[in-house]
Parts: structure tokens; C-alpha cells; sequence
């Protein structure tokens, strides 16, 4: 018989109880919670008479709509206003843990829950926010999910779910210098597209990512929601307890070498059993930049545009359509693409690590006149340990403007955004049509140790010439 | 009420194109809101207004339909129900297209509207048929695991677990998770963690 993958044995470990039709009633083991995808669940709970089943597997915070100039209250958009006070009330009604406007720990949803040690190994997460498939790199099986689930996972601790097959893939060999997570994950979405992950769990895996920090490994997961998957993961290892050890929510005393020992056994065995296998060579991966309308239409920086005819098929209409949005040319170079905008954050890049390498290229150079550049720390904690280090002056010297914590323009809810069809270098994760708050603004996803480069050039640059 | 949902029938509208995210179907203004009602006239605001009157929401031939046909990987990218919601107030009941992110699915399946999938070769011929005759009943058929039109039934999947709900009414989840009380709280204290890993 062969071994069982880390999704079997949490799954197995979670399963309440099979229902009809090959669904799991799935225990939840950390709710994460913010302003935009619940205060309709919580009415509909009420609406319902019932409350929250677990109110402290229960923790919430404000980040969608937050400005990132000032968290002053009242904010000025009063819908934003509104939607905070409904969490407020919300979270205090019900005892709910909130980190709000104001909090030392308020930040990014998946900026926060690893950094405050909530995320750990072998936990079921889930949040109404698709990008919860970040919390996966320390091992847990983690799923963005929609208001109504919502509100399951409120009154229940629960959610009905498919168990999803397990493909595994493992990047061997090593990144060259300034080349990043980022590019990693872009690699793999450009290699299985951008619906090839549907129906699967990512097992990332492999000498690339058992290199990698837990930041790294957080910033690929983030992304596997962008292949199709529905959640990614990486095995728990010295790498993932080494970050847990001492953090607020973490197992203390006794309890840590207990946890460590249930960590380790629900990693994936040798022999585990795989429903799919894919293999990159991390060697072989540069820098990248997306040119598209989704995150699977990428090259790397020296690349040309791919031409139409180069394309399967069924590519060839998506291509058009991304050409004719963002005004690119097939055959082109992206290198040396002028750009308006540099954004520097997210819960794809917003953490410590990635505002270190940025400030690393910073320090070379100026912001090219015209370019409006924005630094955007992941989190409260994220930016007291760039100001600790310096870093706010490094950008500030440097003609970036250092912002309060938030997702700021990688969805553009708040006042952060695109106006027009500007052009902008992103560290975030989507390019879709629209997605940084203008209808018609243009977006190139990229590592930030990219963007920074592309905001000190004017235009997508190769970061590799400055470091 | 009965929830039970087995066959929908209307008009259809045809909407072309690959991976279709729910930012276009909701652009992320409109999740400036605590409450769903009134997102219906938003939905592809962005796409409707660069289209200038030829989006197939605004063709007066697609008018009233019931039925959404969609290609691949249609809804993905975020997680916000606020799509479905739109799309359901717009007056959509059922969606018939090649795939569909993960998530949208599930949100779709429970709002309580179906979401099957057809091989490539019957969603052209929908498609086409329906470009043709646009005032032609479609019929979405969950019992028998089909869509029907002029052009022919064609077979259509839908996974049995979602089928089921939808059939027999259950696509409001918090009702059947609340049966298994006993077990959740069995479930809770048999994980590590949740005891805090005390030996």
C-alpha cells in the first residue's frame, strides 16, 4: 500500500462525516475574517438565529478597504466607513478577536495569520478571500471561499467540500540571483495555465522550494488560487518551525515539542501516492513579467512577445484580446515597456523579505520623473521591522512613497489606483482587465525586486543589471 | 419554499470568451457595499461600457435570459460572491459553459443555481444555436444530466455531490452541517491543536 499525501491525512484528520454524492463535511480549524466578504454572512447568521460556533478559532481584520495615507477615523468613503463599523460591531457582538484600524496587528489577512503564528501545520483555513491558499506554505490545506460559506464556517466550524486530487510539483536546481518566488510561481501558471489546476490540490515541492523561507514559500502558494488550484501547499519542515517558534499564537513550552512531533508526521510520506506529477527546472527560471490580461500570459524579461501563430489553438482569442488591451505588440520585447505606476505589496510580495530586495534596488538609483511609486507594507508588524531597518528612508530617498498597511492597488478598494490606461509595474497577483481600479488601466505582474528596478528605469528593466 | 432546484428552462445568452474573472463580472467597486441587493445593473459594468451597446447583457436579442453560456474557466480569480449575486439578480438561473473556477462554483451551487459543463464540440453548437435563435427555449435538465435546445440534447456534467444538493434542495449548507452537531465537536477535540496539544 502506498503512503498518503499531506492533503489525505488532514483531510482524513478533518472529515466530520462523508455526505452524499463524495462530499466531506470538512472541520474548519481557523477562520479568518474581513470587511468585504462578511458582513453579509453575518446578517444572513442572525436572519438565521444562530451564532458563531467558535468564536475563538475566529479572528478578523481590516485590509481591502483601508487607506493606506491614513487609517484616521471616520475614513473618508463613507461605504468603507459602513463596512468597518458592520465588522466592529460585528466581531465585538459575537467574540470575535479583531485586529482593526489602529491595532498593532491589523494588516493583510495573509500577511497577519502567519506572522502572528496562526497559521500552523496541518490546520484547515479558511477565509472569504481567494488568495487563502498563501497560508498553505506551512503545511495546511487552505480555501478562499464565498460569503455563504461564510457564514457556514461561522455558525458550524464547517464546510462542505469535494476532496480535491494531488499533483505534485517539484522545481529542481537553484534560482539565480534575482530570480525570485515570484517568478517561480509565474513559471509554473505559464506551464499548466490558468485553469489547469481545477479539481486539484498543488503539492509544490522539490530542492527550489526546500530552499526557500517560509516568506518565498508563502508568496508561491499565494498564487496557486491564479493556475485553477484550489489549494497549494508545501511540507512542513526545520524551515516552517524554525518561523513558528516564539510567535504569539504558537504552541509554548511542552506544547511546542508535542506540536513539532504532529507537524512533522502529518508531512506527505516518500511513497504517497500522487494523482499527477509535473517537473520544472528552477535553473532554468528568470526573471518574469506578465503582458496579458491573466496570470499565465507571461515571458521572461528577455523574452519576445509570443506571436499568435506560436500559441495552441485555444490560446490564440485570450492573446488577441490581452494585445489589444494593454496596447502590446506580438514579437515585441518587454523589456524597456514604459510604465506610469510601481506598486510594491500585497499578500503576493508585501512581506519583509520582498521589501528588502526592492529597497536593494532602490538604494541604486532615483525614480524615473514621471513614475508614481507606492511601498506598501503587508502589515503593522511589516512596517515596524522596515522601519526598524531603515527602509522607509531608503525609498523615501529614493522618490517611493511609504504607505500604511493595506492591499492598497492590487485591488484598488481603497483610494489607491490606476487612473486612465496607466501602466503599472506590480508585485501583487492579478492582471485582470480592470483590476487595479481603472477600467481601462494596464498591469504587469512582477517580483518586487522587478518593480523597483522597472519604477527607477521608467520602463521593465532587468533587475539582474542592478544588482 | 422548496428549494428543490431540477430543471431550468428560458432563453439563453451567450457570452464568449476564456477565463472570464470575477472581477470583470464584479469590478471591485461594487464590493464597497455590506448588502448584495442592487449589484444586478453592475454586472460587466467595465466590459458593457467598452463594448458601447454590443455587450451581449445590452443586445435587445439576449434580453430576459435565464440561462448564462460561458467557455473555460469562467469566474475565476476572486473569491467574492458578489459575482454570482449579480449575475442571480440579473435574473440568471442556470450556467452552461466548457469549465469554472473552483470557487465561483462552489458560491454558484450555494445560491442554489446550477453550473454544468458540456464537451467543447456540444457548447459550439449551443452556442451557435442560440446565436441563431436567440428566443429558443434552452433547457438546463439536472435529473437527467442534460441541456437541450434546438440543435440537439446534449450530455452534461455536473459533480454528483453539487448535483445532489441541488436536486434534493440542500444547497443552503448550514442546515445539513448543523445535523452532525455530536460529530463536529468529536471531530474539534480529536485535533491536536485544538486541545492545544496538550500530551
Amino acid at each position: 500500500m502506498s503512503g498518503r499525501s499531506l492533503l489525505d491525512k488532514v483531510w482524513d484528520a478533518h472529515s466530520v462525516r462523508e455526505l452524499p454524492g463524495g462530499q466531506t463535511q470538512l472541520f474548519i480549524g481557523l477562520h479568518l475574517i474581513h470587511e468585504v466578504t462578511s458582513p453579509q454572512a453575518f446578517d444572513s447568521l442572525r436572519e438565521m438565529g444562530l451564532g458563531v460556533r467558535f468564536p475563538e478559532r475566529t479572528f478578523a481584520t481590516v485590509d481591502h478597504i483601508i487607506p493606506t495615507h491614513s487609517q484616521k477615523r471616520p475614513l473618508a468613503d463613507d461605504l468603507a466607513e459602513q463596512m468597518l463599523q458592520a465588522l466592529e460591531r460585528n466581531t465585538s457582538q459575537l467574540g470575535i478577536r479583531f485586529f482593526g484600524a489602529g491595532s498593532n496587528r491589523q494588516g493583510i489577512v495573509h500577511v497577519i495569520g502567519p506572522e502572528l503564528g496562526l497559521t500552523q501545520p496541518g490546520m484547515t483555513i479558511a477565509c472569504g478571500d481567494s488568495h487563502t491558499s498563501t497560508h498553505g506554505a506551512f503545511g495546511a490545506l487552505a480555501f478562499g471561499i464565498g460569503t455563504s460559506q461564510v457564514r457556514d464556517v461561522l455558525a458550524t466550524q464547517c464546510m462542505i467540500l469535494s476532496r480535491p486530487k494531488v499533483r505534485r510539483i517539484e522545481v529542481g536546481g537553484k534560482l539565480s540571483p534575482g530570480v525570485y518566488a515570484k517568478d517561480v510561481i509565474l513559471a509554473i501558471i505559464r506551464q499548466l495555465g490558468v485553469n489547469g489546476g481545477i479539481g486539484f490540490a498543488y503539492e509544490y515541492a522539490g530542492p527550489v522550494l526546500e530552499a526557500m523561507s517560509i516568506e518565498e514559500r508563502l508568496t508561491v502558494c499565494n498564487m496557486s488560487i491564479e493556475g485553477g488550484a484550489r489549494c497549494g501547499y508545501v511540507n512542513p519542515d526545520e524551515i516552517t518551525f524554525d518561523y513558528l517558534r516564539g510567535r504569539e499564537y504558537s504552541p509554548k513550552g511542552a506544547d511546542w515539542e508535542r506540536a513539532v512531533t504532529w507537524w512533522r508526521a502529518i508531512a506527505s510520506d516518500a511513497d504517497a501516492h500522487y494523482a499527477d506529477r509535473v517537473a520544472l527546472d528552477g535553473n532554468a527560471i528568470a526573471p518574469s513579467v506578465t503582458f496579458g490580461i491573466h496570470p499565465g500570459q507571461s515571458v521572461s524579461v528577455g523574452e519576445r512577445l509570443p506571436r499568435l501563430d506560436e500559441m495552441p489553438a485555444d490560446a490564440r482569442a485570450s492573446l488577441e484580446e490581452a494585445y489589444a488591451f494593454m496596447s502590446l505588440r506580438p514579437g515585441a520585447p518587454i523589456e524597456g515597456t514604459p510604465i506610469d505606476v510601481a506598486f510594491i505589496g500585497s499578500c503576493t510580495n508585501g512581506r519583509i523579505s520582498d521589501l528588502r530586495e526592492a529597497a536593494r534596488i532602490a538604494r541604486t538609483g532615483k525614480v524615473a520623473s514621471g513614475v508614481r511609486a507606492l511601498v506598501v507594507p503587508g502589515s503593522q508588524a511589516v512596517a515596524r521591522e522596515a522601519e526598524q531597518e531603515g527602509l522607509p528612508e531608503v525609498f523615501r530617498a529614493a522618490g517611493f512613497e511609504w504607505r500604511e498597511p493595506g492591499c492598497s492597488m492590487c485591488l484598488a478598494m481603497n483610494p489607491d489606483k490606476l487612473v486612465g490606461r496607466e501602466m503599472c509595474a506590480s508585485s501583487s497577483n492579478r492582471n485582470f482587465k480592470g483590476r487595479q481600479g481603472s477600467p481601462t488601466g494596464r498591469t504587469l505582474l512582477m517580483s518586487p525586486a522587478m518593480v523597483a528596478a522597472a519604477a527607477l528605469r521608467g520602463r521593465v528593466a532587468d533587475v539582474r543589471e542592478l544588482l | 419554499m422548496d428549494a428543490r432546484v431540477e430543471r431550468v428552462a428560458g432563453s439563453a445568452c451567450v457570452l464568449r470568451g476564456d477565463d472570464i474573472d470575477t472581477d470583470r463580472i464584479i469590478p471591485a467597486r461594487y464590493l464597497r457595499c455590506v448588502t448584495f441587493d442592487g449589484l444586478g445593473e453592475y454586472a460587466f459594468e467595465d466590459d458593457r461600457k467598452q463594448a458601447k451597446g454590443d455587450h451581449p447583457f445590452d443586445v435587445a436579442r439576449f434580453r430576459g435570459a435565464a440561462i448564462l453560456i460561458v467557455g473555460r474557466n469562467f469566474g475565476c480569480g476572486s473569491s467574492r460572491e458578489h459575482a454570482p449575486q449579480a449575475l442571480m439578480r440579473r435574473g440568471f438561473r442556470a450556467f452552461v459553459g466548457a469549465s469554472f473556477a473552483e470557487i465561483f462554483f462552489g458560491n454558484c451551487t450555494a445560491l442554489g443555481l446550477p453550473a454544468v459543463t458540456l464537451s467543447p464540440g456540444d457548447l459550439a453548437r449551443l452556442m451557435d444555436s442560440v446565436e441563431l435563435d436567440p428566443a429558443q427555449e434552452v433547457v438546463v435538465d439536472l435529473r437527467a444530466r442534460t441541456v437541450a435546445c434546438r440543435a440537439g440534447t446534449f450530455t452534461a456534467s455536473i459533480p454528483d455531490g453539487a448535483r445532489g444538493q441541488l436536486l434534493e434542495g440542500t444547497w443552503n449548507a448550514t442546515s445539513v452541517l448543523l445535523e452532525a452537531k455530536g460529530a463536529i465537536e468529536d471531530t474539534a477535540h480529536r485535533l491536536p491543536y485544538v486541545t492545544g496539544f496538550a500530551g
